[in-house]
């Protein structure tokens, strides 16, 4: 029995590049319509400042009656839309859904959460708002306090929480829900060690107990161990659908082919200027065991190659390694040279084992002299590095910019003395 | 609480007025949460609700009947008059302005969850409410200690003239709780609205010094008008200043807000979303 069934649902978002959208105000209102009376050909220049972005478009599928389904992409396929439009929060532009059954989404964890009111205040106002009757949470109650571990703290309000307690608390509300479908975006990303594999496992009998889960998260280990089937988003597209193993090699390998390499064949199209030019940037993943995508064990070298200008130049190459939020994890410059005229490479090493899982930007630049910038590239390529670990029972994410293999032992040192 | 749900743009009304009332638990909820907030949050908190109503009626009293040398309606105590006329008047200006705030202040749940938005207006009513109830007390005590002055038998209209007050203050409310959404700057049109009534409507002065001038036609225009003025009616007895007809522009306004309002959230809800 299908319990959800979308057909042709598509979203549609105005983009307004003046605006931003949010913070908009009366006064841009009125200024807009203003310009939009007062000039005639207020209609093309109005519509080149907005633009329209389709977040789902003719998004078509059918899940079944206890289907525990993992939604993957990169940020921006349209996943969270996708889960926004199933739990009713915003209406599709088109097309429609039908649902069979008693839905949860679970979007984030103690939404409505009132930090001046106790735990327990907290329980009530958070599961009436999850969709609970004061009934139900009244049955359930002592079961989610001790969930959460947090008895002793019942009647404090929870900006005195930890932030671990907060999350612990929120999910056990989430987590003692009875419906018949579920729908859950990302909340593994948070919390402790000890509570991610709590909460793993209660995803876990909650999917045993023959419920429907729809399951977000860039977690893919996660969604293999809990989803028997997947799909697949590319903006806005429900582009591939199956069972998880198979969808989640298809996506780690449509990553790994996302363009890792530039090559400039038209010299006038080529980014840089006079002094120089680029002809071609790439990175090359060195795949180990068979891998046809990049994960954190995988070596990497970085080569490029621009066109010197001018004669006895003293010239270097600097790269930028940013992580997606934007941070520098480190900046590296080959040693300046004096170069002629011509084609000038340079490669770089980035070895396995060294930066964690995630996504990241390289900028690359030309500098002259040691100190002046000729030529700066910015946001020349991205690429992810995927998860992997062994012998690991947690799924977390792994902090930190950086994981990389130390030399690190640990041993007994001394047996516990008989007496 | 299991059933079909159809999702797809514009949605049923009839389904939206089944959800809402499925949803009348959270509506308790919530209101209980900005209750026990409210009361939580200021140090001073229930003295709050009782200082603000008696610093107004001592500052009014000095200005407009020592200094001014305003009269009020023959046989009523100044001050009563002044007190009397800032219950209904808080009332009303809490409940428009809180109202008005209800979905900006609730962003994070528009974001996160799904329900009837209209639960979120209709318990921000709760704190305006409570606080009426306090001053209400108050003033029975100031006028029966006080003044040794008892509320007369009209009292038994004064659940009429609150409910008109709340729908009022609702139709007004709700169509600037879904403006405030796409525009954050109508917010601040609000504290200047409520400066204007306060002196716009019959509160520091009654509305018997109007009547007969050129102006009064004007007056009864204004929906508040008999609010405050029915409000004092039921309290102080037939020596309070009421014309009926006043009423007219009450209901009749009150009555197309109401509705151009909830069509205008109804319309504009399921976009919320997008513009917090």
């Amino acid at each position: 029995m299908s319990v959800i069934v979308a057909e042709n649902i598509s979203k549609k978002y105005i983009i307004d590049h003046k605006n931003l959208r949010s913070g908009s105000t009366i006064r841009d209102w009125f200024s807009e319509t203003g310009k939009r009376l007062f000039s005639r050909q207020g209609k093309d220049n109005n519509t080149s400042s907005k633009e329209e972005f389709w977040a789902l478009k003719d998004v078509n599928f059918k899940i079944e009656n206890g289907d525990r389904v993992g939604i993957v992409g990169h940020n921006g396929a349209g996943k969270s839309t996708l889960l926004k439009v199933l739990s009713r929060i915003t209406e599709p532009t088109t097309g429609h859904v039908s649902i069979k059954g008693r839905v949860a989404s679970l979007l984030e964890v103690g939404t409505g959460f009132h930090p001046e009111l106790t735990g327990r205040e907290n329980i009530y106002l958070n599961g009436a708002v999850l969709g609970m009757t004061t009934h139900e949470i009244k049955k359930s109650f002592d079961a989610i306090v001790d969930f959460a571990g947090v008895e002793r703290f019942l009647d404090t309000p929870v900006k005195r929480y930890s932030s671990g307690m907060y999350v612990r608390l929120g999910f056990a509300i989430a987590a003692h829900l009875e419906p018949e479908i579920l729908i859950v975006d990302e909340v593994l990303a948070v919390g402790d060690a000890e509570f991610q594999k709590k909460s793993l496992g209660k995803m876990r009998d909650v999917s045993e107990s023959g419920r429907t889960i729809l399951f977000v998260s860039h977690n893919l280990t996660a969604v293999q161990s809990l989803c028997n089937k997947a799909f697949y988003f590319e903006k806005g597209q429900l582009l591939e659908q199956g069972d998880t193993t198979h969808i989640v090699s298809t996506y780690l390998s449509r990553v790994s082919r996302k363009s890792l390499e530039h090559e400039w064949g038209d010299l006038s199209k080529a980014p840089g200027n006079h002094q120089v030019r680029m002809k071609s940037l790439k990175l090359i993943p060195d795949y180990r065991d068979g891998l046809t995508h990049i994960d954190v064990r995988t070596p990497m070298k970085l080569s490029c190659e621009f066109w010197n200008y001018e004669d006895d130049a003293m010239l270097n190459l600097s790269i930028h390694l940013y992580a997606y939020t934007g941070e520098c994890i480190f900046n590296v410059g080959t040693k300046a040279h004096r170069f002629y005229k011509g084609l000038v490479g340079a490669v770089c090493d980035i070895p396995g084992d060294f930066l964690n899982d995630g996504s990241y930007v390289i900028s690359v630049m030309v500098v002259k002299d040691t100190s002046e910038v000729l030529f700066n590239l910015e946001e020349a390529i991205t690429f992810d590095i995927q998860d992997y670990r062994e012998g690991v029972t947690w799924y977390g994410k792994w902090p930190g910019y950086i994981r990389p293999q130390l030399s690190f032992s640990i041993s007994q040192t001394e047996p516990v003395p008989n007496d | 609480m299991s059933r079909n749900i159809t999702i797809k743009p514009g949605g049923s009304a009839r389904e939206y007025w089944l959800d809402l009332w499925e949803h009348r638990q959270l509506l308790w909820i919530l209101s209980k949460r900005d209750i026990s907030v409210r009361y939580k949050q200021t140090a001073l908190g229930i003295a709050w609700s009782v200082i603000r109503p008696l610093a107004t009626m001592v500052v009014m009293t000095i200005a407009f009947s020592v200094i001014a040398k305003l009269r009020p309606d023959t046989g009523v105590p100044y001050p009563l008059m002044v007190l009397g006329g800032i219950t209904i008047w808080t009332f009303f200006a809490n409940t428009f302005t809180q109202i008005s705030n209800s979905i900006t202040l609730n962003s994070n749940l528009v974001a996160k969850v799904y329900f009837p938005r209209l639960i979120m207006p209709l318990s921000a009513v709760s704190v305006g409410f409570v606080d009426f109830l306090i001053a209400f007390v108050l003033y029975l005590l100031i006028s029966i200690i006080g003044y040794n002055y008892w509320p007369s038998s009209n009292i038994v209209f004064l659940p009429f003239f609150l409910i008109l007050s709340f729908i009022t203050a609702f139709g007004f409310g709700l169509f600037f709780a879904a403006v405030n959404v796409r525009f954050r700057d109508i917010g601040q049109l609000i504290p200047f609205l409520i400066q204007v009534g306060i002196y716009a409507c019959p509160i520091a002065y009654s509305s018997q010094m109007v009547a007969g001038t050129w102006w009064y036609k004007y007056h009864l225009l204004n929906p508040v008008v008999s609010l405050v003025d029915g409000f004092r009616w039921c309290l102080l007895g037939n020596n309070a200043y009421f014309d009926p007809r006043s009423l007219y522009s009450t209901v009749i306004v009150s009555t197309i807000a109401l509705f151009v309002s909830i069509t205008y959230f109804r319309r504009k809800e399921s976009s919320f979303v997008d513009h917090l």
